[in-house]
């Protein structure tokens, strides 16, 4: 075992109560992996440098011949991944979302995407949850920059539970797939053995007055409010569109058709992702309906710890709630 | 088992005639097809024709099926070379020699850069350089993992050094010890905006190799007996723990003395009148 692997120190440390115990969203990466190779699958992992912020430490001390750690180098880590899917090995690399969305961008376009290799790319702690840390860790441009590359398939789990159902299932899907997901700490909504089907939205109350496309983060506070508001007597309609792309045109459609009024809440750039998505289906089809796009509004989120930031762009239950009453009076 | 060739082996004389025919085969195809396009990259063929050559003909184990899983792999870092590898390709029965004939016309797979999805015989996709050695590294070590006994060829060009991206390869392929992974430098001097060592020095290449972890030899590229040599030394070296770098020293536009004067030719399109005559010269040389 190599000496990177004895870390992070004891049980007792900070960093391993930090990693292990506050962030279980994203252990569920590594069950899902190791249940695929227990199911014979020829999985191999890899991660720049990050194996205890992803949990993937957990896969590497059950597998180490089929762990490789790259260093802090992201575009060799995506190039090498590619290379591996060539010999018929399934590669997932992970890292965090601000650098494999836009750092490795063009390493995805050329050596994973349209060579049309079974790459799995997995960008973690996403959208502003990185906080204070800044900037350079905020990753509000990658659906943008991922949704204009061909043939790569973006999904946006909402909690852990549902990102090892993705994880599992993504054996079975034939195309280069960008994985966007939080830190870990996303409260549960789903069931991790429940079925993750790619390109298919998830339907979680139906609204006349409003309904909500999310993913991601803002998919399990959006899902409250619709309970909450809908028990007093509202009609808010919640969808989680946890495959980004392809997007399910039918369910944007049929969500149009039903309600007064659409809103897409992102932990992203309004500009080129989620909103821009489901906008693009409105106008391809002819849909004259009001979308009111809800995330990061093309500007670079200031810094604070992360419950903070969500409170203050009203991407917390709070916002949510608010944002929602303001839209249908 | 070390079944390493002797530090004095070189290949029969048979064989170095038999090599020096196919990389003329590659200058000449390279000058035939390029009178197809209109345009093309003759000269950074011609500098890696002997590598080409020796790869193919010689040092590589390959078989009818260009899938075949225990295949050796050849990448090119360079993919702007690939006019000299689709003869090649063709000649071994990978693609049809009729798509030569349509090389770059609409419809046709075969562009100025190598496309794996559409050309048997293509290990790897390029064109934004840089990327090769990784992808090769990614190939090894799923090599390694899956137990299997090809070695993958990276051929580099040594403008291609001033990517970072390659560094980080060589980085992690000497951590990971991929020593079935081939570096191959077509050190020819030039890149599009002049010469190399003026646009952006790179030198000591063959320390900075070393630095880095790799095995590393510097060999005459156009000795087609040295160059083979060497390459089969590093691919049959079982007991080497580094990944090897073969840096080949050559000359841009190598055969064609007109392009070996002038780096211009880096890009560039042959009327009839000159193509004939470079044509007839690589045919009076033995290189």
């Amino acid at each position: 075992m190599s000496h990177a692997l004895q870390r992070p120190q004891s049980p007792n440390s900070w960093h391993y109560r930090e990693l292990n115990q506050k962030n279980p969203g994203l252990d569920h990466l590594s069950n899902g992996l190791i249940s695929l190779v227990e199911a014979g699958h020829p999985i191999m992992a890899g991660s720049a440098d990050l194996q205890y912020s992803n949990g993937l430490n957990r896969f590497a001390a059950r597998y180490p011949d089929r762990y490789i750690g790259f260093g802090i180098s992201e575009q060799n880590m995506v190039s090498a991944a590619a290379g591996i899917a060539t010999t018929g090995m399934m590669p997932y690399v992970a890292t965090f979302a601000s650098f494999l969305g836009l750092l490795t961008c063009e390493q995805i376009r050329m050596d994973v995407a349209y060579c049309a290799l079974p790459v799995r790319l997995i960008g973690h702690h996403t959208g502003i949850s990185m906080g204070f840390y800044g900037t350079s860790h905020h990753a509000t441009e990658d659906i943008g920059t991922m949704r204009s590359i061909a043939d790569l398939t973006i999904v946006s789990p909402a909690d852990g539970p549902q990102l090892e159902a993705a994880i599992r299932a993504s054996v079975d899907h034939d195309r280069p797939i960008y994985f966007r997901t939080g830190r870990g700490r996303e409260p549960d909504l789903y069931d991790p053995k429940a079925d993750f089907v790619f390109g298919k939205a998830i339907e979680h109350a139906r609204g006349e007055e409003l309904t909500i496309i999310a993913c991601g983060l803002p998919v399990h506070p959006a899902v409250q409010v619709a309970k909450r508001l809908n028990a007093a007597g509202r009609s808010v309609g919640v969808i989680d569109m946890a495959t980004v792309k392809p997007i399910d045109r039918d369910a944007v459609l049929e969500a149009a058709s039903r309600s007064k009024l659409l809103m897409t809440i992102e932990e992203h750039n309004i500009l080129g992702g989620l909103g821009a998505a489901v906008a693009e289906v409105l106008a391809d089809e002819g849909v004259g309906k009001r979308l009111i796009r809800h995330g990061i509004r093309d500007e670079y989120a200031l810094i604070a710890p992360p419950t903070h930031l969500y409170a203050h762009y009203k991407l917390d239950e709070k916002g949510i709630e608010e944002l929602v009453l303001k839209a249908i009076g | 088992m070390n079944s390493a060739l002797r530090n004095d082996y070189r290949p029969d004389e048979a064989t170095i005639a038999r090599l020096r025919d196919r990389a003329q085969f590659v200058r000449l195809e390279t000058i035939r097809l390029i009178e197809i396009a209109k345009v093309g990259h003759y000269t950074s063929v011609f500098s890696a024709a002997e590598i080409f050559a020796a790869l193919y003909y010689d040092v590589m184990r390959l078989s009818d099926d260009p899938k075949w899983a225990d295949r050796d792999r050849f990448l090119m870092g360079k993919g702007h070379a690939a006019v000299g590898l689709f003869p090649i390709l063709a000649d071994l029965g990978y693609l049809s020699a009729d798509l030569l004939n349509g090389y770059t016309r609409l419809g046709n797979p075969l562009g100025d850069h190598p496309d794996m999805r559409k050309v048997a015989g293509v290990d790897f996709s390029s064109g934004s350089i840089g990327h090769a050695l990784s992808n090769g590294l990614g190939m090894a070590l799923a090599g390694r993992m899956q137990g299997r006994s090809f070695t993958t060829f990276v051929m580099l060009g040594d403008g291609e050094m001033q990517e970072g991206q390659v560094w980080e390869a060589a980085l992690g392929a000497a951590h990971h010890k991929l020593s079935r992974l081939v570096a191959i430098i077509d050190r020819n001097g030039y890149q599009l905006d002049g010469a190399v060592d003026d646009v952006m020095g790179i030198e000591p290449l063959d320390e900075k190799w070393r630095a880095f972890g790799w095995d590393v030899h510097v060999v005459d590229g156009h000795d087609i007996g040295e160059l083979t040599a060497a390459l089969r030394r590093a691919k049959a070296d079982e007991s080497r723990t580094r990944p090897c770098c073969i840096i080949a020293r050559t000359v841009k536009g190598k055969g064609v003395g007109y392009m070996e004067t002038e780096p211009g030719w880096h890009l560039g399109y042959l009327d009839p009148s000159d193509a004939e005559a470079a044509r007839a010269e690589i045919l009076s040389k033995v290189i």
